[in-house]
């Protein structure tokens, strides 16, 4: 089903910025913007919730660290038990250089493929990236707002808050 | 916009007034125009070095390592100094990318795309080495821990060599993903402004990627993570290097110094390089208003101190060989300053201690084709660095009756030769099909101490 959608073009950041926030004041839904690169204070205009990669990385990055001294501890000394260099079979240091590796592996790998597949990052030479036809990625700034209510007030709060257009446009 | 008060001791970062649509066009341009007749010579050059090293790589593994100068003595020469080298060069590229990021030094946003491609370029010409080394390296993936039926035998989870291999793939893999993670809004870009197939293959590559807010809060917390992430790694990656040689007995390699004496050398020599390709980069490719004087300024005062430093490694060495009073450790900085290789190491000295020191000048930083010779020089000496670290203590060591010298055949010099033949074609190719600056972090930056209606109006 397709999002019926208004969208506001805009020429500076700090202009999306505040027809976002004037948008959410005004009890209006904002679908998406697109934009060319992150501008800041946006995530917060648009009322979106911060990242939750973070908790994804530590888990990662401690399944990293738990795998490379368990199995390192596991083949040093039960597989195959080696003594190197006189040193007690459970001396850990030696140990550790390949734990932080593994651990630094792990939560980078495991970040970015959390990132792109949450966010339908996958390769596809047929898919049309969203709205591009606006300019978001080169120099425009686009605000999408849903189509509710009254869509007169809609058009006139974007155009007053410095959109050089305002359209009706929609997403599958 | 009265509340935007710009700082007059703040300098733009990006030179010539642009806005949003032009940093876009002059990024993308040279991509999307036929290749200039120097790009063709310089990859016909670089592309012919790099196949007389792959014919000299296919000789050695045909004939075996024998063909190369080692000796009975001397185990290890130019082979682990070329590794050495390429990986201290890998270190910048991270280094701008993700420990400037951290520090908020906004000004590495037009140099961190090109320094990170560098990087992953020196990192496979490094990894060509070790691979060469094993003398069949069709054998290769025996020094990955995997499941086989000679045992179960496993890798020594305790040698730094093993810590290596762990410790280069892993910064090979990060280092990799985080270019592209940076690729991807350019990568759009770039797909919306081509056609055909030119535009299928970048929409695949950009992976569908549109912009969205909701999509750049995750991007900007994964960028972050990424570099933090990156930057204990790349310390550790030199750190481990230094290691293969700190853990041994041998009097100038067993020493504690190594970890930060060899991180700081690398990132010294990686600044080096990424001057090198940068000063020709933004001439040839006319991105003077973007990699400004301004940029090769930074770059040559974190040169500088990271020359000083490595400046005080080479005093700390000589002092602690005096005044640790152990006769072997005593005997190699003797041989190292009076011995065969003498003119090595004063080579390696003036070239890394005393040349570098000329950038204490302004005018010196201003002018792009002497911080070129600088930095050549120092590219120069820090590969003498490693090999008299490696060759000078290993070719009089603890028996006199084993010294002996070390001579390179032609066909170790044929194959550095061919590894910056690999460099520099791969880097050549980068230059022909990605966008060489970050054009989504440059737009971010854009108005750094401008007005804020000068640029995004306008012009």
């Amino acid at each position: 089903m397709a999002t019926e959608l208004v969208v506001g073009i805009f020429r500076s950041e700090h202009d999306i910025v505040a027809a976002a926030k004037k948008a959410r004041a005004a009890g209006f839904t904002i679908q998406d913007a697109y934009t060319p690169f992150a501008v800041h204070g946006l995530d917060t205009a648009m009322g979106l919730p911060p990242s939750f990669l973070p908790l994804a990385c530590l888990g990662f990055g401690a399944a990293g660290l738990a795998t490379a001294l368990s199995f390192e501890y596991w083949a040093t000394r039960i597989d195959w038990p080696m003594i190197i260099g006189g040193k007690s079979y459970s001396a850990i240091p030696a140990l550790i250089p390949i734990g932080f590796e593994l651990t630094v592996l792990f939560a980078s790998v495991g970040s970015v493929l959390t990132f792109l597949l949450t966010r339908g990052l996958i390769p596809n030479p047929e898919k049309v990236p969203a709205l591009s036809s606006l300019g978001g990625l080169n120099d425009r700034f686009v605000l999408a707002l849903k189509r509710s209510g009254d869509a007169a007030a809609l058009r006139r709060l974007l155009s007053d808050a410095g959109a050089v257009e305002v359209k009706e446009e929609s997403l599958p | 916009m009265s509340e935007h008060v710009v700082s007059t001791l703040r300098r733009p970062l990006i030179d010539g007034g642009k806005d949003y649509a032009r940093v876009s066009e002059d990024v993308c341009s040279p991509i999307e125009r036929g290749p200039t007749s120097a790009w063709y010579y310089s990859i016909a050059a670089s592309s012919t070095v790099l196949a007389i090293g792959a014919f000299l790589v296919f000789d050695q593994i045909w004939t075996g390592i024998g063909t190369w100068g080692l000796n009975k003595t001397v185990g290890w020469a130019f082979d682990i100094t070329n590794f050495v080298f390429w990986v201290g060069i890998g270190h910048a590229g991270t280094l701008i990318s993700a420990i400037l990021f951290l520090f908020r030094q906004r000004w590495r946003t037009s140099v961190n795309r090109s320094a990170e491609a560098m990087t992953l370029f020196a990192v496979m010409c490094a990894g060509v080495f070790p691979l060469i080394h094993m003398g069949r390296p069709w054998l290769a993936y025996w020094v990955f821990p995997y499941p086989n039926t000679m045992g179960p035998l496993w890798v020594n989870f305790r040698s730094p060599l093993l810590w290596d291999v762990f410790a280069i793939s892993t910064y090979f893999t990060v280092s990799a993903m985080f270019w592209y993670m940076g690729l991807l809004p350019d990568l759009a870009l770039v797909a919306e402004r081509a056609k055909g197939w030119r535009r299928m293959i970048y929409r695949t590559a950009s992976l569908g990627w549109d912009g969205s807010m909701r999509t750049w809060t995750h991007y900007e917390a994964l960028y972050l993570l990424l570099a933090g992430l990156a930057t204990p790694l790349v310390l550790s990656v030199h750190t481990i290097v230094s290691f293969d040689f700190a853990t041994s007995v041998l009097p100038g390699w067993h020493t504690t110094i190594f970890p930060p004496y060899f991180v700081d050398g690398a990132i010294f020599s990686g600044f080096a390089m990424v001057m090198t390709l940068m000063i020709i980069a933004r001439k040839v490719m006319n991105f003077e208003e973007y990699i400004t004087l301004r940029h090769i300024d930074a770059m040559c005062k974190i040169t500088l101190a990271t020359g000083m430093i490595l400046t005080l490694g080479y005093c700390t060495e000589l002092f602690f060989a005096w005044y640790g009073s152990n006769p072997y450790e005593r005997f190699t900085f003797l041989n190292r300053l009076f011995g065969p290789y003498r003119w090595f190491y004063y080579t390696m000295f003036i070239c890394n201690a005393f040349i570098p020191q000329a950038l204490w000048s302004k005018r010196v930083r201003a002018t792009p084709w002497i911080v070129f010779i600088i930095s050549i020089c120092i590219n120069i000496g820090m590969w003498l660095e490693r090999f008299n670290i490696i060759v000078i203590s290993l070719h009089r060591d603890f028996l006199p009756s084993s010294w002996t010298m070390y001579h390179p055949t032609y066909i170790e010099i044929g194959t550095l030769l061919g590894s910056f033949g690999l460099f520099f074609t791969a880097f050549l190719l980068f230059c022909r099909v990605l966008p060489m600056i970050a054009i989504s972090e440059v737009k971010g930056v854009l108005h750094y101490a401008r007005r804020p209606e000068e640029g995004a109006h306008g012009h």
